[in-house]
């Protein structure tokens, strides 16, 4: 991150996005689901409530799953940012993609990144029960599955017996 | 929809941070992880001219157990927080209330002490700063001011502090002896609570009480503590009995002013009594 004394609307940001380095100018304003979005197209984040409650937009900022709708482009100077395009193997599904394949863990699929990413940003051992993967799962709203199918899903890819 | 323009700074230091606060008079909010206020720029709620982003400047970032307090600065996030062993060793009510701020995905960016700075009537944090007697440090281009908790809150959304003060730190008292609890109830896990209670307490060795306070959050314009319970409680043995007695004294001094969707004012008093009754049960185990 560099610092940026007086206060300005445009500046440069520099990141890593999906491995790959970045650098461009924004608005001060810009979200950072628009950049990512917008200005380097990658239109697998979604934009559902755009005020930090649905989850659709969740991305990776330094390994850590974030609300990129209500993170400015800005904040991201310096930082490295995963998508879920990123998390996504070049050929066929990531284990966890498949399993929400096989399990109903989707239908329209408008919310199925940001469920896939805050999944791609914790490990196993952090949610050792059902209940916790609940509780990990309620930051990402789905209004297609009733949630049965995810949490399947996440227990089938995570070795868990249900 | 999108925040309206304005100008964005990331200083280096607290003390360019501040000038440019007091330069833009009023007009200047202080950024740090944005959970709050990010969503108050997308709906327009918010405008200010200047964003001053803290999120480089050194001082801040301290989270450190000294002389009997636990120090947390203004840019430490929920997330280092509610991981750290220092933080559930010393002050146990801030470790078990963490979880229930937001989501994981708020957590990792959001703040203790923009928690706190937001005073949102339903948050957790501003409740345990009250519950623990937690100081607040607010900084200013020209000096330093310590604010107690109880005379923090002033209202829903509404502080003590002035346009051109950072709250750079929150102190909150430390001490290995005490139990603690919250309980609340929220429509889904990760929601603002409907109404809930942040308590601490220390017991003697013959299961007195010596210590208690309990914060409501939720139920009225700012948390508040609940005085006639922990006078109630003060040097006795909690029974079964006694928690039915304070359950009745919660529900019946609780200032409930809140009203929404979910519950009106009178349900919020009631369940007051009952979430008392569940912490303070819970502390006595």
């Amino acid at each position: 991150m560099k610092p940026v004394p007086e206060p300005t609307g445009r500046l440069s940001v520099s990141m890593s996005v999906n491995g790959r380095s970045i650098e461009l100018v924004v608005d001060a304003r810009r979200l950072l689901a628009d950049v990512l979005r917008e200005d380097l197209g990658l239109t697998g984040t979604h934009i559902g409530c755009e005020q930090g409650v649905c989850g659709a937009c969740t991305v990776l900022v330094e390994g850590r799953p974030v609300r990129s709708c209500i993170m400015l482009g800005v904040q991201a100077d310096g930082c490295e940012v995963t998508t879920v395009e990123g998390v996504t193997p070049r050929d066929g599904l990531s284990p966890m993609q498949q399993a929400f394949k096989d399990h109903h863990g989707l239908q329209c699929g408008f919310c199925t990144p940001g469920f896939l990413v805050t999944l791609a940003g914790v490990t196993p051992q952090e949610y050792p029960d059902e209940q916790s993967i609940r509780e990990l799962l309620s930051g990402n709203v789905c209004r297609c599955t009733g949630y049965e199918g995810i949490l399947e899903a996440v227990m089938a890819a995570w070795g868990r017996d249900r | 929809m999108k925040p309206p323009p304005f100008e964005y700074a990331r200083p280096e230091s607290l003390d360019e941070a501040l000038r440019i606060l007091s330069e833009y008079d009023g007009e200047a909010r202080v950024l740090a992880g944005g959970q709050s206020l990010i969503p108050l720029l997308n709906f327009r709620l918010a405008r200010p001219q200047v964003l001053v982003d803290i999120a480089l400047v050194r001082e801040l970032r301290q989270l450190v157990v000294e002389l009997g307090v636990l120090r947390i600065g203004a840019s430490v996030t929920q997330h280092t927080v509610e991981h750290s062993s220092e933080a559930a060793r010393w002050c146990p009510l801030l470790t078990k209330a963490l979880p229930l701020v937001g989501h994981l995905q708020n957590r990792v960016r959001g703040t203790v002490v923009g928690s706190i700075a937001h005073a949102d009537p339903a948050a957790e944090m501003p409740a345990v700063a009250l519950a623990l007697d937690a100081t607040m440090v607010a900084r200013s281009a020209t000096g330093v001011r310590e604010i107690p908790a109880q005379r923090f809150f002033l209202g829903p959304f509404t502080t003590a502090l002035k346009h051109d003060e950072i709250l750079a730190e929150v102190r909150f008292p430390t001490s290995r002896k005490t139990r603690a609890a919250v309980t609340e109830v929220a429509p889904r896990s990760g929601d603002f609570a409907i109404a809930g209670v942040a308590g601490k307490l220390v017991t003697t060795r013959t299961g007195k009480v010596r210590d208690v306070a309990l914060a409501l959050f939720g139920v009225g314009g700012s948390p508040q503590r609940l005085r006639e319970v922990e006078v109630r409680l003060a040097g006795e043995r909690i029974t079964g009995d006694l928690l039915d007695q304070v359950a009745a004294v919660a529900s019946h001094t609780a200032r409930a002013d809140s009203e929404d969707v979910h519950a009106d004012a009178a349900y919020r008093a009631h369940v007051s009594g009952e979430l008392v009754r569940r912490a303070v049960g819970e502390m006595a185990r």
